[in-house]
């Protein structure tokens, strides 16, 4: 078997496992739980193939260059095989908790589970692309499996709602990245994009089609990211998706969107690459410039209109735009440390948001109520554990010191600090202090305020009230040993 | 002027017109004849690339079989008053066209100011849109972006069903919550 054969691997299991559980549920419908079984298999394959294939590159074997199969049109670093792993972690803990919160509106499907591996699919093909069109590929079979899963509470009308804008504009935003495309490939005459980069740092590329296609395509990742000012389907997607979507899109999606946008990054922006002197050459350098401003804003406008919910997913979902913005500073750094930074934040965030959300599902009645503050309001009496492990969480996201997401905020500031953003910094810190006050807020409510029901029902022991517990571990244990996340991600740059 | 510049410029002006006129027009029929019109100026364009078998397939394809299921779709709906649409003008609108004819304006400047494109299609020979080309070069160079774009496809299929199936959830689907 040749060596490439294993590290593609990963994407034939969650290609191919796809496809099979379609036809198990087609010969066998009246199986229930076929879907299930199989989703965890492949997803669990994927994690360990994708964990082989991270160690592979540490001890250096290195493919590029021999590339058969797929012809270069993706790349197998550890970067990817990262990303892949994360991925499949996210999908996996989707799979678990999706069960019990399908089960209590009486909407489980063999169907969702399948979904869960094309999007699974779509990510990773991201993370891995090396080429325009692989980059694009991925992008759409994420997306589209994720307007269906938006619409998938298809008889509540605020799901069909997000379902179709998502789609909309979703579509819409896909134009802008082809068109960027397109450009980048006019003015380099390549879509491998080591030979854009290569293209861009000869000066032989056509400047001005250049900066206008990366543009395009900054627009068009910006809108996947949901970062300002392309973030306003983001709310109403997330507060309309069923609950256990919202995480798997607003985590995992997240991070696939953020992962393009390092590659394109990468690519456009080469790092390190001064121009003086070269005539012919373009600055893109520039292009950091925007991208910090939009990092910026996307923090600023993503906790300050969290401020004013009434909602808790609702506001889960205008932090998760402040969180990308967050996220975009490790661009804005454009070194390894500020990618490193960023895949740190990207595991902390999906593990201690992903736990957020399970709480938030537990709680959820009847697909839409039981969401509001106050409905959180004596929750510590009622559930104790859940309000101190819901506490956990929100202190996680606002980045108080013990918890991983204070670590992850810690080494995306020091990134961008080391490369002359101060300002940006300040920005971040400004709005991280603004973020405390609506999640010390949702804290307030669960201990310091009483309601009339003291008793509240019981919650069954389910796998998501296992999974609660399991990713609040995963956050305590990574806020006391960053170092060790933080060395095992950069042994994959 | 070259022959295919000449064509090059009359297929877009109506490919453009053809498309303005899909969304503009407030009659589903005449959007859906000025979209089968788009179709073969597109079919045409892809003809001035050298792509036979491309152009040939996007007038089987898109302008013969999907438009048809469009068009009967149209008839099967009972389609009630189109002009009831119709909306005034407002702040929202008013800010959108400026941007987008703020962004229109840049493209026209850059495409104006910049020149043509350094880099041109390397092969140019005749053969490069036959089928057997396309074949040997799906089946080698793009075999991984190939077997994927089944994979999307397949999910677009069972989206579809997912969305529009008529019983899914046996003791879900309730008529007092589901839309009208």
């Amino acid at each position: 078997m040749s060596s490439e054969f294993i590290l593609l691997l990963p994407l034939i299991i969650v290609g191919v496992m796809s496809v099979i559980s379609i036809l198990v549920d087609a010969i066998n419908p009246n199986s229930k739980n076929s879907g299930y079984y199989l989703s965890i298999v492949s997803i669990v394959a994927v994690g360990g193939f994708a964990l082989n294939n991270f160690y592979l590159n540490i001890s250096g074997i290195n493919l590029d260059g021999a590339n058969l199969i797929t012809s270069n049109m993706l790349s197998f670093g550890g970067f990817s095989a990262f990303f892949d792993l994360l991925f499949s972690i996210g999908a996996l803990l989707i799979v678990l908790n999706a069960r019990n919160y399908l089960d209590t509106v009486k909407t489980e499907l063999n169907e969702f589970y399948n979904l869960v591996l094309y999007a699974l699919a779509g990510m990773m093909v991201m993370a891995h692309s090396n080429h325009l069109l692989t980059l694009f590929i991925g992008i759409e079979l994420m997306s589209i499996t994720f307007y269906i899963m938006a619409g998938y509470f298809r008889f509540a009308s605020q799901s069909v709602e997000a379902s179709l804008k998502y789609f909309l504009l979703g579509a819409f935003s896909t134009g802008f990245l082809v068109y960027g495309m397109a450009m980048l490939y006019g003015s380099t005459g390549s879509m491998f994009f080591p030979e854009i980069t290569v293209a861009i740092v000869s000066g032989s590329a056509n400047n001005a089609y250049l900066m206008f296609g990366a543009a395009l395509m900054i627009m068009g990742l910006s809108f996947k990211s949901s970062a300002f000012p392309f973030h306003q389907w983001a709310p109403d997607v997330y507060s309309g998706a069923p609950t256990v979507v919202t995480s798997f899109m607003s985590t995992a999606g997240k991070a696939a969107a953020l992962s393009a946008f390092i590659i394109i990054a990468k690519t456009i922006i080469p790092m390190g690459f001064d121009p003086t002197g070269l005539e012919s050459a373009v600055n893109t350098d520039k292009l950091i410039t925007a991208i910090a401003a939009i990092s910026a804003l996307t923090m600023l406008v993503g906790n300050i209109t969290a401020l004013v919910q009434k909602n808790v997913k609702r506001m889960l979902a205008y932090s998760s735009v402040a969180h990308a913005g967050y996220m975009l500073m490790g661009i804005v750094a454009n070194t390894a440390a500020g990618w490193s930074a960023l895949m740190f934040y990207a595991v902390v965030y999906t593990f201690m948001q992903i736990g957020a959300f399970i709480i938030v599902g537990l709680l959820e009645r009847d697909t839409d109520k039981n969401l509001e503050y106050d409905d959180y309001a004596g929750l510590s009496k009622r559930q104790p554990a859940l309000a101190a492990i819901m506490a956990l969480f929100m202190f996680s996201l606002a980045g108080i010191p013990p918890m991983a997401g204070f670590f992850g905020k810690y080494y995306l500031f020091m990134s961008v600090i080391n490369t002359g953003h101060l300002w940006l910094a300040l920005i971040a810190v400004v709005s991280s202090i603004i973020s405390v006050v609506f999640y010390i807020g949702l804290i307030v409510k669960m201990y310091f305020t009483d309601s009339e029901d003291v008793e509240g029902e019981s919650l069954p022991w389910n796998a998501s009230r296992m999974l609660v517990f399991v990713t609040s571990a995963v956050v305590l244990i990574i806020g006391l040993n960053p170092g060790g996340m933080l060395s095992f991600i950069k042994s994959a740059l | 002027m070259a022959l295919t510049t000449i064509f090059f410029l009359i297929l877009s002006v109506v490919a453009i017109g053809t498309a303005i006129g899909t969304v503009a027009s407030r009659h589903p029929v005449v959007s859906a004849m000025n979209l089968v019109l788009h179709f073969l100026m597109l079919a045409g364009l892809y003809l001035t690339l050298n792509a036979e078998f491309i152009a040939v397939l996007q007038i089987l394809v898109y302008a013969g079989a999907i438009m048809v299921l469009v068009v009967f779709v149209i008839l099967l709906l009972n389609l009630g008053k189109e002009d009831s649409l119709e909306t005034g003008f407002t702040a929202r609108k008013g800010v959108a066209m400026t941007f987008g004819a703020a962004f229109v304006i840049q493209i026209l400047i850059l495409f104006t100011s910049a020149g043509s494109f350094t880099h041109e299609i390397t092969d140019k020979s005749v053969n490069v849109g036959q089928v057997k080309n396309l074949g040997y070069i799906l089946f080698t160079k793009y075999l991984f972006p190939f077997e994927y774009i089944a994979l999307l496809l397949l999910v677009a299929v069972v989206g579809a069903l997912l969305l529009g199936k008529k019983k899914l959830f046996l003791e879900r689907d309730l008529p007092e919550k589901s839309l009208k």
